[in-house]
């Protein structure tokens, strides 16, 4: 009895923060939906969902998750192999540009896309600025790194020897790849390919950015009917939709993440010198660093393009409020908001998600104990799928009245952005806490360590860079988060990314060109916290 | 002095220990042995304090420990495959019971272990730059440095080649008796426990079948199935049996365990029969052999006689390497 009776103890706070920042809004927003006026009335949540735009919004929200998750698999797989299997010049350079789109704020892929796609852009004549087309590459941008990450992790420690053995019976390298290394991949592929269409799914900013009024995700719908129509019922309809859609798919992913082979030999492998046949896997790397590469290029030179001169005149203005007063703050108040704003969020996240960790990878003694680990281990996992504006519009109708009147608190923010950050943190930590040989920490116990210097001795060493770089991805999520945010940041407190996309919605050329050079700040910060964090090495890093 | 009694250790209702009674007097090691899924590693770590008990005390001179946490107990447990702390030096390894015990003089302490497991000059070597034996000697190193009043050692030698085995088995036991230290060992392997070993512990299905004195253990095990898990060749019941006993001059048993050496070659042994299939080892010739009113058994010749497969050949019987087992356990662990 006493070993849960720790465990939940270690769980509490998080526990807690959950319950109250996150089931208490969620369900606030469930209330909202099916006791429109204090009563129990499911009609109007029925009717919403029969609407035909709410339909179109559906089928849109299906299609464009279902075309954007293969594109990124297909484009991720030789990639993920040549930068995880390979070794040449510059990899390590390659491989962290190649992670660097999925922190970028997505509000800031929405304004690199509509740079390089739009009429003016380089990429203008092809006419796909504001089509769906626009959206999906977008949500291809952000999700590649996924998908290079987590299967090249997989790939990476994954046991040379079959394939060779396969390869000496007489199978060429596409058979070994068809017959051996493929099935040794399939889970990881399969979970990869199921958090990148939860990803693309649930993705705000891009669409929000690039789709207009005009296309509409479950998502930027919510917002829309929330902000600007104010018709509460039924964004509350479709975030319960969203909601159940989104715990039905991470329990799918649950399980395929479990279910991964045991007896697939797990050794990292030294990367090796690309042979002949490694050509079209090399070429489609490269090709893959020019699409990633492109909208943001584009973005750079837009910003410092003033009147058809070079000049550093937007990031100048970026002092300002802009033209006809579209700020109430300069952007640059907007840009220390943010900073601190994300120092908060980080520790917040930091602290919870390293108690849920060390709770959920103690070692279970008895059956009910187990259960209870995997009930938390996937509890903090929600977060990750309950939609960063489902969040934030639960905030907003259920923490505004005492004892949790939180509105004026500089604390909200943080709180809804280290929940987004949350379940990264710990991903980041859980693989490498249950890593460590339970026999370690024994063999400290056996030798007179107490409980607590018994973690000081084995875990701290072995979890102090993961730490630190979930730190960091933590900070650079913290930096780009815009659905939570933009429900909750007051006017007088933006964040950047909210300065942004506000920028890119009033008219006039100063504004927009204000908006390129905030994008860039924002993108170079986030940016250089990552390439901090992938010369820690953690390989386990925004991996799923 | 470390006692058991009735100690039993369930996973999720199932019993992996049952009944478990032991005593174990300073300063003697013991060898608890078993075939694998015996129990006898979960005993060890019941110990230890890593597994609570179900029912049943574990208990130290009388005080009852079952409810003091592992690092309170004062036992060390040495693992299979050493668990050394792989970012500290063999030195900080070495050092790192008597660095939470605050010791003075640590680097003197820590010298002087390192010498008694033949490791002088390794202090500033990382586990990862060591051998598979050594990496077993330094974490022998620190549990010593721990001065603990009971050593627990789970499988300490399994994981290295057969040579190195044997060698280290033998400094082990030098090292123990040296420092004066109690052990208790758990192992699958007989030749070890014998090698290590002063008192010893048959396991089985969870329970411990049988203890005391190692030799005594070794010459009357209480049923065929210790016998044969103990290195003994086969056991022989009802006549067979009752006709090796005699040749051997001891008296009638319901079942004779015999060792794979108790039968040799000998033109003047009391007992005939033909070879069946001979082998040469460097040391002898194993011989499987169709004896007259026995039926088949193991035997040796010296290598300079090789008898072939139907030559007949007499047996002479040598009674220091038969063990009678008594009725009672010839019939109760036919019924298992």
């Amino acid at each position: 009895m006493r070993r849960p009776l720790t465990l939940l103890a270690l769980a509490a706070l998080p526990l807690a923060v959950l319950g109250v920042f996150f089931v208490l809004p969620v369900a606030g927003m469930l209330a909202r939906g099916f006791w429109p006026e204090g009563e129990f009335d499911p009609g109007a949540v029925v009717e919403v969902l029969g609407r035909p735009r709410v339909h179109r919004v559906l089928w849109f929200t299906v299609w464009t998750a279902a075309v954007a998750t293969t594109v990124s698999v297909l484009l991720g797989l030789p990639a993920a192999y040549a930068l995880h299997r390979l070794a040449f010049p510059l990899r390590s350079v390659v491989r962290a540009a190649l992670l660097v789109p999925f922190v970028l704020p997505t509000v800031v892929v929405g304004v690199a896309f509509r740079q390089l796609l739009g009429e003016a852009g380089p990429l203008g004549f092809l006419g796909l600025d504001g089509t769906p087309v626009a959206i999906l590459a977008g949500l291809v941008f952000f999700n590649v790194a996924v998908v290079i990450r987590t299967v090249g992790a997989a790939w990476e420690s994954l046991d040379r020897r079959p394939a060779d053995a396969a390869a000496a019976l007489g199978a060429s390298p596409a058979q070994v790849f068809r017959t051996v290394t493929f099935p040794a991949l399939r889970p990881t592929i399969v979970s990869a390919a199921s958090v990148v269409f939860l990803f693309c799914a649930t993705a705000f900013g891009v669409v929000l950015t690039l789709g207009g009024t005009r296309y509409s995700s479950v998502e930027t719908e919510i917002y829309l009917l929330t902000k600007d129509l104010l018709d509460l019922p039924a964004a509350a309809a479709l975030s319960i939709l969203q909601l159940v859609a989104v715990i039905v798919l991470l329990v799918i992913a649950g399980r395929l993440r479990t279910v991964a082979d045991p007896t697939v030999g797990r050794v990292t492998s030294r990367p090796v010198r690309p042979r002949r046949s490694d050509g079209p896997q090399l070429a489609a790397t490269a090709l893959l660093l020019v699409l990633v590469a492109a909208p943001i290029v584009t973005l750079v030179v837009g910003s410092l393009r003033v009147d058809d001169a070079w000049g550093l005149d937007y990031y100048r203005a970026l002092q300002t409020e802009g033209t006809d007063e579209a700020l109430a703050v300069p952007a640059t108040t907007a840009l220390l908001n943010s900073l601190r704003i994300a120092v908060d969020a980080t520790w917040m996240a930091l602290l919870l998600g390293l108690l849920v960790a060390v709770a959920v990878t103690r070692r279970s003694h008895s059956r009910p104990e187990h259960r209870i680990r995997g009930a938390l281990d996937g509890a903090f996992m929600l977060p990750l799928g309950v939609s960063a504006v489902t969040l934030g519009f639960g905030f907003l109708i259920t923490l505004d009245q005492p004892p949790l009147d939180l509105r004026d608190s500089a604390l909200l923010v943080p709180i809804a952005q280290a929940l987004v950050a949350l379940p990264l943190v710990v991903r980041a930590l859980v693989p490498v806490l249950s890593g460590v040989d339970d026999r370690q920490r024994q063999a400290a116990a056996s030798l007179g360590a107490g409980p607590l210097r018994a973690v000081l001795t084995v875990d701290l060493p072995a979890i102090r860079m993961p730490l630190l770089a979930a730190a960091g991805f933590a900070f650079a999520v913290s930096l780009g988060e815009f659905g939570a945010t933009s429900f909750l940041a007051r006017a007088d407190r933006p964040t950047l990314p909210v300065v942004i996309f506000r920028l890119i919605g009033q008219p006039g050329e100063l504004n927009y060109g204000m908006a390129l050079a905030a994008s860039v700040v924002l993108a170079g910060s986030t940016a250089l916290v990552i390439l901090v964090v992938e010369r820690l090495r953690v390989p386990a890093m925004g991996a799923w | 002095m470390l006692s058991l009694s009735a100690v039993t250790v369930t996973f999720d209702g199932v019993p992996a220990v049952r009944d478990a009674s032991l005593e174990l007097p300073d300063g003697s090691v013991l060898a608890v042995l078993g075939p694998s899924g015996s129990g006898k590693s979960t005993l060890l770590r019941a110990i230890a304090g890593l597994e609570p008990t179900a029912t049943g005390t574990v208990c130290w001179d009388g005080r009852d420990l079952t409810r003091v946490p592992t690092h309170r107990r004062g036992f060390a447990l040495m693992f299979q495959d050493g668990q050394l702390f792989n970012h500290l030096t063999v030195a900080r390894n070495v050092g790192y019971p008597l660095r939470l015990r605050r010791a003075r003089g640590i680097d003197g302490r820590v010298g002087e272990l390192l010498e008694l497991v033949g490791l002088t000059g390794y202090a500033d070597r990382l586990p990862a730059t060591l051998s598979g034996g050594e990496r077993q000697r330094v974490a022998l190193a620190r549990s010593l440095a721990a001065s603990p009043r009971l050593l627990l050692l789970d499988e300490p030698l399994s994981a290295l080649d057969t040579g190195l085995r044997e060698r280290l088995a033998g400094d082990l036991r030098d090292i123990l008796h040296q420092a004066g230290t109690t052990a208790l060992m758990v192992t699958h392997d007989h030749d070890e426990a014998y090698s290590v070993a002063d008192r010893l512990a048959v396991m089985r299905a969870g329970r411990v079948v049988q203890q005391g004195e190692i030799a005594e253990v070794w010459a009357a095990p209480a049923d065929p199935e210790t016998a044969l898990f103990l290195g003994y060749a086969g056991v022989l019941r009802g006549r067979a049996a009752a006709r090796v006993l005699a040749a051997g001059g001891l008296p009638a048993a319901p079942a004779v365990a015999v060792r794979r050496s108790a039968l040799s070659a000998d033109p003047e042994g009391a007992l005939a029969g033909e070879v069946v299939s001979a082998r040469a080892t460097p040391d002898q010739v194993r011989l499987l052999v169709d004896v007259d009113d026995v039926g088949l058994v193991d035997a040796v010749a010296r290598s300079d006689r090789h008898p072939g497969p139907g030559e007949r050949v007499r047996l002479a019987v040598d009674p220091a390497r038969l063990a009678a087992i008594p009725e009672a356990m010839v019939s109760e662990s036919s019924l298992d």
